[in-house]
């Protein structure tokens, strides 16, 4: 039991000194600091929201930044500042579980097929790869529409379709280690296939796909932000980003603010998960952007 | 008076540490290189060789720096040159031959291609003039025909040829200066040895002065004429090849002499203990003095500076040089020769196996038969006794590797039969093997680096198998692995450390430790010390050894090293395009009468000792595929009969001395043309 607690007890160490590694670069630092904001934002906002952010008051339409409302109004009158710090909540959540779930499924099958290559992985692949040549936002706006836009549909949707990349990149990183001599040796050893996808091939992938996980879960925020856009996301009147840059847009001529402020945010938190999965890929070791040595 | 070409003076290369201390990686180096003269650098991993190789040509690698010193060719110092002037050097003046020539070579351009665009880059010839000079520069690395050779792809060559070609690149520019790093050690024995006859004719023909970096004291002594010595950043010696490798002067090149092993001596040579200290870690006293056996008070506290010997003609760098000199133990070397317990019980039966890499059809699918007429390896039938060590010997593609595979279970039989302890038939599918076979036969891998899992601590490696096959939990299963380690000489710190924080002689200990923890019968050792230095090399022999010793295992060990082979088994097969040629006690291989390519791979061996020539009796060529009739060997065969060599498979002859060769030629002719050579 000891043993474990010491385990428990490095990984806890590895971690701290990942997320150290990542903050000494000004870039890792920043997308850290935009992210952690926009996470306890997320979290605490309904705490001290100034307004109500369903209360319409037709006599308050598209007034204009003030010290009374920060971001200005919308064209229902409603205050643009609260519904902006509302507005990531249901994004975040169901991206970081549509993420998790793309991490999940996406990895264990591309680890598999990695491993047990041949004519299933043949097929397998064939099949994502079909997947992947049908525009997703199609595929999305069907099932959406079969089975409603609840977050329970969502996640599993989002999950479904950005794991498909997941699974290349966990075949790509099995493929690279499988040939190695120490998987060859699990295998005369007599150890089983789950046993070695456990201890062989999974601490040695595990970095390439997080780092993968991360970089989707940014992609994902813009899709399901798309989706909001085209009215398939969250209903109204729940705030969100992309829902409030499509309600907003044709009045950008006149009312800037209430299309600003959304994507601000978006923006944002999209540029601060790019900069953290970067941060955190080189403070792994995978670095995607080193040039070949001379 | 000489015309030196490069002079170094002074030179510092190192780093930054993270702590921000500078730490050398070359340290105060002071050498000339002069015109006409081939000096070879050699030195183990991390000495420093390759960087001083590279800083001749003016190129510092990113994160190291000059601290102080300079690199002279001819009156201009190199590393303060700018990039454009140095453009006009590199590859003009000086140019460079790397270690694998076909990764450096672009693999979707003709060869004559990227030798002209060598020669457009360092000479003002026209078009005609340079592919006539494209012709003769493939004529001078003698490779045949260079007009079609000119017209092919880099992977169409053989690995020999690819290296010519590397070296006639060189050459376009006419370079006074040439650099090798390493460039034989890929290569075959016999191919190494061609290559390095052909770089001792362009010395000759051309005047270049060249560099040759290696680690191998054998090729070193066939192309120097002057060799340094490096250890940990230094020059420790530097003077003629002849008395630096028939009575060296300092301690490190004695020791490095004396853990080779030689065809001339066999038997498991002295290792050399501990290892190479890391760079920045030596603060006072001689880097050399952990490991030295002759050190004294006075070495650990002062640093030697390179001292001249006018009678030698040599430097060297250490305070006890004088002892040294008139010791001729080198010569009346001891080495333990090896002595196993051979029980008469057979335990491992390999009978008419003949192995496929062919890919099964549909219907042969079904059937689960392989249909190829032409097998990689064919009619493999040995028998191994308790406690043997059986040698699989021949160059790369010969099969060796692919027979131990099947024997692990890695690789299906296309037929034959692989029978353990006389009567209980293995297997050749992997999931069909019962277990306790499984832990009977053990593998070691060559490279520790490939065959440890980089984010397995050392206590999660040597515990996988006593996991897996004793079932050892908790308190029992950590006193276990303390034991197994302690076994293979390491200690209990090692428990928590990651495979990168070990030098690679820990590392293969550990691999030796996770195959002797699950108790085996037998251990295949594929090539398991070829990329270890020389000195950690007769440590891991010497321990493979001992522990075969205390538990009577039995080795099937494949290598391509015909010394290292003969230092440690008992008995030899050696190998040729997948078929046997010949097999026997390995002290009878290594004497005539032979099977031609045995006779082969013995001349090509390359001795540490500049007047043991290698004899070069037939060609390099590569052959892709064995011949589908006949004797394997006829392609390269000097001793060829004619057509009965084409048409029939040679009968297995028996000699005197005991073992079997495979030759259609008389065991009485071949010992009368063997001897008179």
């Amino acid at each position: 039991m000891k043993n474990k607690k010491e385990k428990q007890k490095n990984t806890f160490q590895k971690i701290l000194e990942v997320i150290k590694t990542m903050a000494s670069k000004p870039s890792g630092l920043i997308g850290l600091t935009i992210l952690i904001f926009h996470v306890i934002l997320a979290i605490t906002s309904p705490l001290y929201v100034p307004y109500d952010y369903k209360a319409i008051d037709p006599s308050l339409m598209l007034n204009p930044p003030s010290s009374e409302f920060w971001f200005g109004t919308d064209s229902l009158g409603r205050d643009v500042f609260t519904r902006t710090i509302l507005g990531g909540r249901t994004a975040l959540t169901v991206t970081f579980f549509g993420s998790l779930i793309a991490l999940l499924w996406g990895g264990s099958l591309g680890i598999f097929c990695g491993l047990v290559g041949g004519k299933i992985d043949d097929v397998v692949m064939r099949i994502i790869d079909a997947f992947l040549s049908i525009p997703w936002i199609l595929a999305m706006l069907l099932i959406v529409s079969l089975l409603g836009t609840t977050t329970l549909v969502l996640i599993p949707a989002l999950g479904f379709f950005y794991g498909k990349g997941i699974v290349r990149v966990a075949r790509a990183a099995t493929h690279d280690v499988i040939a190695k001599d120490f998987i060859v040796s699990a295998r005369a050893r007599g150890h089983s296939n789950i046993s070695i996808i456990w201890n062989e091939i999974l601490p040695n992938v595990r970095d390439a796909i997080m780092v993968e996980g991360a970089m989707r879960w940014s992609w994902m925020l813009l899709g399901f932000s798309s989706l909001s856009f085209l009215g398939f996301g969250v209903s109204p009147p729940t705030p969100d980003w992309g829902l409030m840059i499509s309600n907003a847009r044709g009045l950008m001529s006149f009312a800037y603010w209430a299309v600003l402020a959304p994507i601000v945010g978006l923006s944002s938190l999209i540029i601060g998960i790019n900069l953290t999965a970067d941060a955190f890929a080189k403070a792994l070791g995978i670095d995607r952007s080193t040039k070949a040595p001379v | 008076m000489k015309t030196s070409v490069q002079q170094i003076n002074n030179l510092t290369i190192g780093f930054q540490s993270q702590k921000g201390q500078q730490i050398s990686i070359l340290k105060n180096i002071n050498t000339t290189i002069n015109k006409g003269e081939t000096v070879g650098i050699v030195g183990e991993s991390g000495s420093g060789k390759s960087t001083l190789a590279l800083a001749m040509m003016g190129y510092v690698k990113h994160g190291l720096f000059t601290i102080s010193g300079e690199c002279m060719f001819h009156s201009n110092n190199l590393l303060e040159m700018n990039n454009k002037e140095l453009e006009n050097i590199r590859g003009r003046k000086i140019a460079m031959i790397p270690q694998n020539a076909g990764q450096s070579l672009t693999p979707n351009l003709k060869i004559g291609y990227q030798i002209d665009e060598a020669l457009k880059l360092h000479t003002d010839l026209k078009k005609t003039d340079r592919d006539n000079k494209i012709s003769e520069l493939l004529n001078k690395v003698r490779l045949p025909s260079p007009e079609t050779m000119a017209q092919r792809y880099p992977h169409e060559l053989s690995g020999g040829q690819q290296q010519r070609v590397a070296v006639a690149m060189a050459l376009a520019g006419s370079p006074e200066l040439l650099l090798l790093d390493e460039p034989t050690t890929g290569l075959d024995v016999t191919t190494q040895a061609h290559v390095l006859e052909l770089l001792n004719l362009i010395a000759k023909d051309t005047g270049t002065s060249m560099v040759y970096v290696s680690h191998d004291l054998g090729a070193i002594a066939q192309v120097s004429d002057r060799v340094i010595v490096m250890y940990s950043g230094e020059i420790v010696l530097d003077g003629p090849v002849r008395s630096i490798l028939k009575n060296p002067i300092h301690p490190y090149t004695f020791g490095l002499l004396k853990s080779i092993p030689k065809l001339t001596l066999p038997g498991l040579p002295n290792s050399m203990s501990g290892s190479q200290p890391q760079p920045g870690s030596i603060k006072e006293g001689c880097s050399f003095y952990d490991r030295c056996e002759f050190a004294d008070k006075n070495c650990k506290i002062n640093s030697p500076e390179l001292e001249y010997i006018n009678d030698l003609n040599t430097h060297v760098r250490c305070f006890r040089h004088k002892e040294l000199i008139n010791q001729n133990e080198l010569n009346s070397q001891t080495v333990k020769s090896i002595e196993n317990k051979i029980l008469k019980n057979e335990i491992l039966d390999l009978s008419n196996v003949s192995i496929s890499y062919a890919k099964q059809k549909f219907i042969e699918q079904l059937i689960n038969k392989i249909e190829d007429k032409n097998p990689t390896v064919k009619d493999i039938d040995i028998n191994i006794n308790k406690g043997e060590t059986l040698a699989l010997v021949g160059e790369s593609g010969s099969g060796k590797s692919t027979i131990l595979k099947s024997i692990a279970g890695l690789l299906k039989t296309k037929d034959g039969i692989i029978k353990f302890e006389k009567d209980k038939e293995l297997s050749s599918d992997l999931r069909k093997r019962d277990p306790k076979f499984l832990r009977a036969i053990q593998l070691i891998f060559q490279n520790p680096d490939e065959s440890l899992n980089p984010n397995h601590t050392v206590e999660e490696i040597v515990a996988q198998p006593l996991k897996l096959y004793f079932g050892l939990k908790g308190h029992e299963l950590k006193e276990k692995i303390i034991n197994v380690l302690d076994k293979v000489r390491l200690g209990k710190f090692y428990l928590t450390r990651y495979p990168r924080q070990l030098s690679g002689g820990e590392k293969q200990r550990v691999a030796v430790a996770r195959a002797f923890a699950a108790k085996p019968d037998i251990i295949l050792c594929d090539e398991v010390t070829s990329a270890l230095d020389v000195s950690v090399q007769a440590a891991v022999l010497n321990l493979l050894q001992e522990l075969k010793e205390d538990f009577g295992t039995t080795y099937i060990f494949v290598s391509h090293d015909l010394a290292v082979v003969r230092a440690i088994s008992d008995r030899v097969a050696v190998l040729y395009q997948g078929r046997l040629c010949e097999i026997g006690p390995s002290k009878n291989v290594y004497k005539f009468p032979s099977h031609p390519y045995t006779e082969v791979l013995l001349g090509a061996v390359l001795e540490p000792d500049p007047d043991i020539k290698p004899k070069l009796v037939a060609e390099d060529i590569v052959e892709e595929k064995p011949p589908e009739n006949g004797c394997s060997f006829q392609g390269r065969c000097p001793r060829i009969l004619g057509d009965i060599c084409k048409n029939e498979v040679p009968p297995w002859q028996s000699t005197e001395n005991g073992n079997s060769i495979r030759c259609h030629i008389k065991i009485d002719d071949l010992k009368n043309q063997q001897t008179l050579n």
